[in-house]
């Protein structure tokens, strides 16, 4: 029972675990075992983990186009296990995808098409498609490029393209699988935006699996996956104290806490984490200036 | 090199035959298909020819851009004819040398058969390519065929894998593109040497393209499943195709036309051939 006090996460995952079919089931490793997190409405959550470590089929399991072998996911409260397929259905649609190659999930040969895609598919009545369209079109700032081919649009504007067509869906929560790894860095920032301020007017929760800790420090709250399970999550000040697990598993920290970490091992006794470059300048100014005035 | 290609030439207007509903002009299409099969009056081939030429004008497409079309099919064109002029027997020799026999009928049949074809090619053109987007084109076959449904033909799945195939061409082309350089940066030739040498330097072209187009096709299907994508059932368009009345006028002279020719055909007026 939820608790008076305790929110209803908007998305909780108990115990997730997920291995691949093969052809060979004797050496099958899990690409996710014993997974929990709970995202509330309204939270911008960053996934980190290197290859490989089961973000993608994480990302899939949230939004029911794989179903786990053992463990439940919950939408609102409400178990998906034993659902029909009218039933999940339903619940796909509060949950968007936004892909690592904007090619390969524009489906129709005009942008405005495209971003119909969706709500055609929920049965929307024509007008409100059209509504939504427009509207989704001005929210990624991309209304006239309506009538435009997506092969003629840059990177950048695919992927808002994509965001678009996820949004006409209105869902709740849009999880971006490195959507921003293709992209060069205005493309990055384009998308990055986009997302920020979806989440920050609208409210829509955002997951982004990302290899850029600079995107995961603007998250809310930081998971860390390592070969199939949840190793560290947290703020990311908490998440990137744990430098040296975080080098375990072949990740960094943000630049700046990178920095002041090895300078702590030459004796800069710096605190950890540091997450902005402005005050990283300041610290290492601070630092510098004392050890001037003591000789 | 390959980004020349134009496939399926759709050149965008506002002229009255881009705005007719595409269905329309797949009837039509039909119609003046059907009219030029069913012609066997020089009158007959007349009214054919003009009809296009009232709707070129309709369709406000530069006539050396219709004009281009008829180039890869000259070929084509002259052999037909020459086949035509040589094969075809008839009663009134008109010339006789060595073994070429050519006999009146065999320029009529000839030169029928030549006109038969340019009006159809450039008539095509002007009905449905030049003047209807691809995806306008498969949205109205998937509506026209959609009876078909009732007897569990796919035609909404037809139509959208024809749509799918349409906005994967530019992309699959770049994609060869930059495979066949990297292969040339490899030291491979595509240019050089007999055919069975060019033929076989295509494998390592083909190979890597069906792998990526494996690949997009996996993605993609999950980006559309994510989508909510489940087939045509309980699906709504956003754009709904009307008629209007200027598409019922079209639609009526189509079927006129094909009345006129097949009445053409039996009338002595109509000078049959
Ligand atoms: N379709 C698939 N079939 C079989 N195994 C798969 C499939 N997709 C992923 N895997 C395996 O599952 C594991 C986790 O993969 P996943 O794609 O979730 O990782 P990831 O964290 O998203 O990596 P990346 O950062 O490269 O995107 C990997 O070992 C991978 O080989
Ligand atoms: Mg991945």
């Amino acid at each position: 029972m939820p608790s008076f006090t305790e929110p209803v996460p908007l998305i909780e995952a108990r115990d997730l675990c997920y291995t691949y079919p093969d052809d060979d089931p004797s050496d099958d490793v899990p690409a996710v075992k014993n997974v929990s997190l709970k995202v509330y409405a309204g939270e911008h959550v960053a996934l980190l983990g290197h290859n490989g470590s089961g973000k993608s089929t994480l990302a899939k399991l949230l939004s029911q186009i794989l179903v786990p072998q053992s463990g439940d996911l919950l939408i609102d409260g409400k178990s998906c296990r034993d659902l029909g397929e009218n039933e999940l259905f339903d619940l796909r649609k509060n949950i968007g995808m936004v892909f690592q190659n904007p090619d390969n999930q524009l489906v129709a040969t005009v942008v405005e098409e495209d971003i119909a895609f969706g709500p055609e598919n929920l049965g929307i009545p024509s007008e409100e498609i059209r509504r939504r369209v427009d509207e989704a079109l001005d929210a990624v700032g991309m209304r006239e490029y309506a009538r435009t081919s997506p092969h003629m649009l840059s990177g950048g504007q695919k992927q808002r393209i994509a965001v678009a067509g996820i949004l006409a869906m209105m869902p709740r929560c849009i999880v971006f699988d490195e959507a921003t790894a293709m992209l060069d860095p205005s493309g990055r920032d384009e998308v990055m935006e986009t997302a920020c301020r979806l989440n920050r007017e609208r409210g829509i929760t955002i997951i982004n699996i990302t290899h850029h800790m600079a995107e995961a420090v603007r998250a809310d709250r930081v998971y860390v996956m390592h070969e199939g399970s949840m190793i560290l999550s947290g703020t990311p000040r908490e998440v990137f104290a744990h430098i040296a697990t975080l080098r375990d598993v072949a990740l960094e920290a943000p630049a700046e806490t990178e920095l002041l970490y090895s300078l702590n091992r030459l004796g800069g006794a710096f605190p950890l984490p540091v997450l902005d470059a402005d005050l990283c300048a300041d610290l290492i100014a601070q630092k510098y200036r004392e050890t001037r005035k003591n000789g | 090199m390959l980004k020349d290609v134009t496939l399926g030439q759709y050149f965008p207007g506002e002229s009255p035959l881009h705005r007719a509903d595409p269905r329309t002009k797949v009837v039509l299409s039909l119609c003046y298909i059907i009219a030029l099969f069913c012609v066997k009056s020089a009158l007959g081939m007349l009214l054919c020819a003009l009809t296009l030429v009232c709707f070129h004008a309709a369709s406000r497409i530069p006539l050396r851009t219709v004009l281009s079309g008829v180039k890869p099919i000259l070929f084509i064109l002259a052999f037909t004819f020459l086949i035509n002029l040589f094969w075809t027997r008839g009663e009134t020799l008109l010339f006789s040398w060595k073994f070429i026999r050519i006999y009146r009928e065999g320029i009529v049949t000839a030169l029928m058969m030549a006109v038969r074809i340019l009006l159809l090619v450039t008539g095509s053109g002007i009905f449905l390519t030049y003047t209807t987007s691809p995806i306008m084109l498969t949205d109205a076959i998937e509506q026209l065929l959609s009876p078909l449904k009732k007897i569990k033909v796919p035609v909404h799945d037809f139509s959208m894998m024809m749509t799918i195939a349409l906005r994967f061409i530019p992309t699959l082309i770049e994609e060869t593109d930059r495979i066949m350089d990297a292969q040339k940066a490899r030291g491979a030739s595509f240019s050089t040497g007999g055919l069975i040498r060019r033929a076989k330097a295509l494998i390592p072209i083909l190979i890597p393209l069906f792998v990526c187009a494996f690949k997009r096709a996996d993605d993609l299907a999950v980006a559309m499943e994510c989508r909510c994508y489940r087939g045509g059932e309980g699906r709504t368009r956003m754009t709904r195709l009307r008629f209007s009345p200027a598409d019922y006028l079209m639609m009526l002279s189509g079927v006129l036309l094909i009345a006129a020719v097949i009445l053409l055909n039996h009338l002595p007026v109509g000078i049959a051939l």
